[in-house]
């Protein structure tokens, strides 16, 4: 049932070789540069295996029984194979050594610490499942905190600082860069930058124990002024519940175990433990992209999400129908 | 001195002509001397290597079996996407387990495997040096098995990844004893690794036929050389890291614990400085086959053999300088992305040197197309693409991409099934009528290659797309992602087909066990020592010690090529011979059969797994463990009573004389 | 069956000493891996360092000197009779192993005696922090060698006295001198490591 639920969402790009931004253009123009080099000495030495080794058919009719006669090596023979097997061997070493100065190169440019004049610094921290994001900014009050969602403006170099709060994760986008751990212990800083607007979703690539396969993230990437405007929407507190049901929803949810670990800014929840849900129903999916973010699923999901992610972390929630009904137009009207 | 003199007599007795005895007179002494006793005590008590070797090897391929049957499951899993077929709990246990035998249980065990077996008979020997030690060996291994797999099957199986990165492998996020299993695994296998390296280098090193000189030594034999010390350099890493994550989830050291100074990174670099040295262990004994296989089915000697010797050389040393390349996303510092990056690139050098030279012979041989040249033919294919997509991860850029991607799952099967498993079949096609006395049927040979084949392809080569495509390792599902079904539903059907030939395979082997067509001594008429003798060979090996005079004895000796005699035939009597010039000098007697390596084994069992729920085991363990040593290694009394006056008094009492001589 | 050319090696001696020997390379091997495990570990101790600013971090002040030099002069002074029992035994001269082996065990008695005050002036405990852990590990993989050494030599010197003494057994008592020398040299590197390095960087 949850698999056909399931396979009705449609996926943002993620994709290593289409690249949205410089960074991850770098390392596909290199990683091409490669497919198509290697791929040339690839089909190069099998077509030299292969004269090598069916060239003298025609000399073993009929098949010697058992296998006779023993080749004695000859001099020049030997010279003149000797000669071949080295150069062979140069031109292998000239090749590594153009991949590797090339590797270099392009390593120079991926690798530089941004440029931080004019950068968004965006700490990620990885959680058992999921992603905490938080936009630093120097007064208090313009911290952004959301969770499995990064918008960003198009053009803008980003800088990622990523940390885990408990095991290693790792942050990757693929059309936009390659991967960083985030290592528990540590702050690690990664570029980000996307060259034209579009959602490329992203998903930990280390392995972090039961339900690493649903560990996806978004990255939006807007015009500025789209940017700003989200952020500033993002900015404000919870909208306060404006109909009976929705009051009954919100009462609901500070009565239940939902505030142990979320939080509705703006409210009595303060929970750190789970995502921030002061605006979550203005993100695309829930579960750290594993659901698209719709009423059928968040009721799933509020009722038993163990059933959908199997080990994460938020216990079954006992609601009956009528109070589920006012929590989920509660929770969906968090924009 | 006194050798030096022993020595100059046995010169002078090589030209004189003394009759040989008879035959078969010697036979049946020999074999009362070297036989295993019949039935279960007997089997206990086995030290002969080639008893060992078989059981090594037939274990080895269990185990092959089992993590061949959980990759099956979990290709079943992953053949759609969101498949319920195997919850996120047991699938992580099951490619844990998959990672863990096949490296542990399988990979490194049926490479010392199968040296046991033939490094003895391809030096020209009568056993493997210290051969309790070997039985030892072997019986920690198996026991070291059996209690990962008995874990697994009660549901503790380890589910932190073949790597056991911490913290998710440390006390707060492994909680339970699964890990534990997992890192005492490594144990078992470290010493059962360990004790039989070290007698593959004495074995070589001191018990070569005489007249084998280093240079002479046969290419696999170079490879199994290599292996055994890149183990000592390597196990010992990971024996150390295992036993400090132990302490960290059982005695609260906090090594790998951030809040408290230690540092989950330095897991890593222990992890991956054996890890990587690890994958060189596995390919090297490889290379070993092919070179071993090439020269008989092209009849001729290998091409480029002191450049095949310094590239094994080389890429052990240098196999042990790139670890790091495993760690390029956890942020090293530029330098060193630099200077793994060029290592990575250099430690292709000698790979392709391997690949022309082998090319080279083929090129100037004449092919006959058995089953196990068209298995190294195979390898070539999967290998050399296998070291391309290699060549793109060591780039630090690229690898930012692909790293923990199914990418990389495609590059590591590609060199570690095509550098090692198809060599292996390989070899196993090729050995088989030594080992048996029979020959395995080529039609289900070459049957079982292209299953393997295209099988492997299929599975493997789609990965490589669904890595670009953004699929990570080690997820138990995913989403229905634009392409991702129908890539991994190609290598569902591939991994199939490649487990359908290995079935081929072991129909193969179970039909011609007992039918194949009779062997005789040199099937395939090749040119090193272990097929001078009877197949399989009698528990001594050779009825004469041979001599050697060249490399590929069998194909260059003359044909009144002299042998070793005067070795007793009522005791384990076995020639060492010098180190580089391979000389006789001097006598070893080497012990009967035995049940004390089964003992100590099983007291270290014992103490390995209590350890894994007290620490106090370790202190009360070790006593049953020191025990069963000196039962060991206690003097047999008879033998020594006879050996003593012989040995020490006339050697005194000679050396006085001697001395009152000079005076 | 004509007569064949052969080498008849029925003369040659039944045993011999240092690398011409088996055990000897079993014996070396073993160094090598233990070896590499010292290296490994003092590594270890030196990656964990650099995680901190202060070491021994915080207050904890580096283990007492007294105790660990002590037990260093008589490790190093161990040495001597030990190498005496190796040249005894290379000798075949059964009184002079006896002689040197004991006294060399005396020796390595009273180390162990003194390791357990060594143990009361680390002034850390292995669950404190990494720093703990770390030089407990160290001081465990030297003492359990102290240890299996001594099993190892006691199980010898009963042989000594109750025979037989066979030529092999005289190759056994000059390994077992090798094995106390790596003894040595490994606390050497781990007093420098725990006991020096936290003084000086």
């Amino acid at each position: 049932m949850i698999g056909l639920l399931v396979s009705g969402i449609t996926f943002a790009a993620q994709n290593a070789l289409d690249p949205a931004g410089p960074l991850a253009g770098r390392i596909n123009s290199l990683t091409r540069v490669m497919i198509y080099l290697l791929s040339a000495i690839f089909i190069i030495v099998m077509i030299v295996l292969a004269i090598a080794a069916f060239r003298r058919q025609r000399h073993t009719t009929p098949e010697p029984e058992p296998h006779n006669a023993v080749i004695p090596p000859q001099h020049d023979r030997e010279q003149r194979l000797s000669h071949t097997v080295t150069a062979g061997v140069l031109l292998s070493v000239a090749i590594l050594f153009v991949l590797l100065v090339s590797s270099f190169l392009i390593g120079h440019k991926v690798f530089t610490s941004p440029d931080r004049s004019n950068a968004l610094i965006i700490e990620v921290n990885g959680r058992q499942w999921w992603w905490d994001v938080r936009y630093d900014h120097p007064v208090p009050s313009q911290i952004v905190t959301t969770a499995n969602e990064i918008h960003i403006p198009v053009g803008r170099p980003i800088v990622l600082r990523l940390g885990s709060n408990d095991v290693i994760h790792s942050f990757w986008v693929p059309n936009l860069h390659g991967k960083m751990d985030m290592i528990p212990g540590r702050t690690q800083e990664f570029a980000l930058q996307a060259d034209r607007p579009g959602v490329f979703r992203g998903q930990c690539a280390e392995y972090c124990g039961h339900q690493h396969a649903h560990m996806a993230l978004l990255v939006i990437a807007e015009p500025e002024d789209q940017f700003n405007a989200w952020y500033q929407a993002q900015l404000q507190p919870a909208p306060a519940p404006s109909t009976a049901s929705q009051i009954n929803g919100q009462k609901v949810f500070l009565s239940k175990p939902c505030v142990m670990c979320h939080r509705i800014q703006g409210t009595d929840a303060g929970g750190r433990l789970g995502p921030d849900l002061t605006h979550v129903a203005s993100r695309q999916t829930i579960a750290a992209g594993t659901l698209n973010n719709s009423r059928e699923h968040l009721s799933q999901w509020i009722q038993n999400s163990q059933d959908v992610k199997p080990g994460n972390r938020m216990p079954p929630i006992p609601v009956n129908g009528n109070d589920l009904n006012s929590l989920l137009d509660y929770v969906q009207s968090l924009k | 001195m006194e050798a030096r003199k022993e020595q100059s007599q046995v010169e002078k007795q090589a030209a004189v002509a003394v009759p040989v005895e008879r035959e078969e007179r010697l036979h049946e002494a020999l074999e009362k001397t070297w036989g295993d006793q019949p039935g279960l005590w007997g089997y206990l008590r086995s030290v002969n290597h080639k008893t060992v070797g078989k059981r090594f090897i037939i274990t080895a391929f269990a185990f092959f079996i089992l993590a061949g049957i959980l990759a099956a499951l979990m290709r079943i899993q992953l053949s759609r996407p969101e498949n319920k077929f195997l919850g996120p709990d047991l699938y992580n246990q099951i490619f844990t387990m998959h990672g863990t035998t096949m490296m542990f249980l399988f990979a490194v065990p049926m490479m010392e495997a199968m040296a046991v077996y033939l490094v003895p008979l391809m030096v020209g020997t009568r056993s493997i040096a210290f051969p309790r030690l070997n039985a030892f060996g072997y019986w920690i291994y198996l026991f070291g098995g059996i209690m990962v797999f008995v874990a697994f099957l009660l549901n503790s199986g380890p589910d932190a990844g073949w790597f056991s990165y911490v913290p998710l492998a440390g006390p707060a996020y492994s909680p339970g004893k699964r890990v534990d299993f997992w890192a005492q695994l490594i144990t078992f296998t470290e010493v059962s690794a360990l004790v039989v390296a070290t007698e593959i280098i004495t074995t070589i090193f001191k018990l070569r036929a005489p007249g084998m000189t280093l240079n002479r030594i046969p290419l696999y034999v170079w490879a199994v050389l290599v292996m055994a010390f890149m183990v000592f350099f390597a196990m010992p890493t990971i024996a150390l890291a295992s036993t400090a994550l132990i302490l960290d989830r059982l005695v609260s050291t906090h090594f790998f614990n951030p809040a408290e100074g230690g540092d989950p990174i330095l897991w890593q670099h222990l992890f991956w400085f054996f890890g990587h040295p690890e994958v060189y262990i596995i390919f090297i004994p490889a290379t070993g086959f092919i070179s071993a296989i090439i020269p008989t089915f092209v009849r001729r000697p290998i091409f480029g053999y002191t450049a095949l010797v310094l590239s094994l050389i080389s890429t052990g040393f240098i196999g042990f300088g790139l670890w790091v390349h495993h760690m390029f996303a956890t942020g090293l510092p530029r330098l060193g992305q630099g200077f793994f990056t060029a290592a990575t690139m250099m430690v292709v050098i000698p790979s392709a040197i391997q690949i022309f030279c082998w090319i080279a012979t083929i090129w100037a041989g004449r092919p006959i197309f058995k089953t196990p040249l068209i298995f190294v033919l195979g390898f070539f294919f999967i290998f050399v693409l296998g070291g391309m997509t290699g060549v793109m991860q060591a780039s630090s850029p690229v690898n930012l991409q692909v790293h923990d991607t199914y990418f990389v799952v495609a590059h590591f099967h590609y060199v570690l099934i095509g550098g090692s498993v198809f060599p292996l079949f390989g070899a196993l096609h090729y050995w088989f009528p030594k080992f048996t006395g029979r020959m395995l049927d080529e039609r289900l040979g070459k049957i079982t290659f292209w299953l393997m084949f295209i099988g492997f392809n299929l599975a493997f080569f789609p990965m490589h797309i669904l890595g670009f495509k953004g699929m990570p390792r080690r997820v138990y599902t995913y989403q229905n992602l634009p392409g991702w079904a129908t890539l991994n539903l190609l290598a569902s059907i591939g991994a199939f087909t490649l487990a359908f030939g290995v079935l081929v395979f072991l129909i193969n082997f179970f039909r011609s066990r007992k039918r194949g067509a009779v062997a005789g001594n040199n099937p395939w008429n090749a040119g090193t020592l272990e097929w001078a003798t009877t197949s399989p060979p009698p528990s001594y090996n050779f009825l004469h010690i041979p001599t050697v005079a060249g490399r590929d004895t069998l194909w260059t000796q003359p044909p009144d090529q002299p042998v070793v005699v005067g070795l007793k035939t009522d005791v384990r009597q076995v020639l060492v011979t010098k180190m580089l010039d391979g000389e006789p000098d001097h006598i070893e007697e080497f012990p009967k059969p035995t049940l004390w390596p089964l003992i100590a084994a099983i007291t270290t069992t014992g103490l390995f797994i209590g350890s894994i729920f007290t620490p106090w085991a370790v202190v009360w363990g070790s006593i049953p463990v020191a025990i069963s040593l000196i039962g060991w290694f206690w003097p047999k009394e008879k033998q020594s009573e006879e050996r003593a006056p012989r040995e020490v008094k006339e050697r005194l009492a000679r050396r006085q004389q001697t001395e009152g001589g000079t005076a | 069956m004509a007569a064949q050319r052969t080498i008849d090696v029925s003369q040659l001696p039944t045993y011999a000493f240092g690398h011409h020997a088996l055990t000897w390379w079993a014996t070396w091997s073993m160094l090598l891996m233990e070896g590499t495990m010292l290296l490994i570990l003092v590594a270890s101790y030196f990656f964990l360092r650099t995680g901190v600013a202060h070491w021994p971090p915080g207050t904890t002040p580096p283990p007492n000197l007294f105790w660990g030099t002590l037990n260093t002069i008589i490790i190093v002074v161990s040495f001597f009779p030990n190498h005496l029992a190796k040249k005894a035994s290379e000798n075949l001269n059964l009184q002079g192993v006896k002689l040197w082996t004991i006294v060399t065990f005396a020796f390595g008695l009273t180390f162990a005696v003194i390791r357990i005050f060594e143990f009361k002036n680390l002034n850390c405990h292995w669950m404190q922090n990494a720093y703990g852990s770390i030089v407990w590990f160290n001081m465990g993989f030297h003492t359990t060698h102290v240890l299996t050494d001594m099993v190892d030599t006691a199980v010898l010197i009963v042989l000594m006295f109750t025979g037989p003494i066979e030529g092999k057994r005289f190759v056994d008592f000059s390994e077992n001198c090798i094995y106390w020398n790596f003894v040595i040299v490994i606390w050497l590197v781990i007093y420098a490591t725990i006991y020096i390095a936290p003084r000086v960087l």
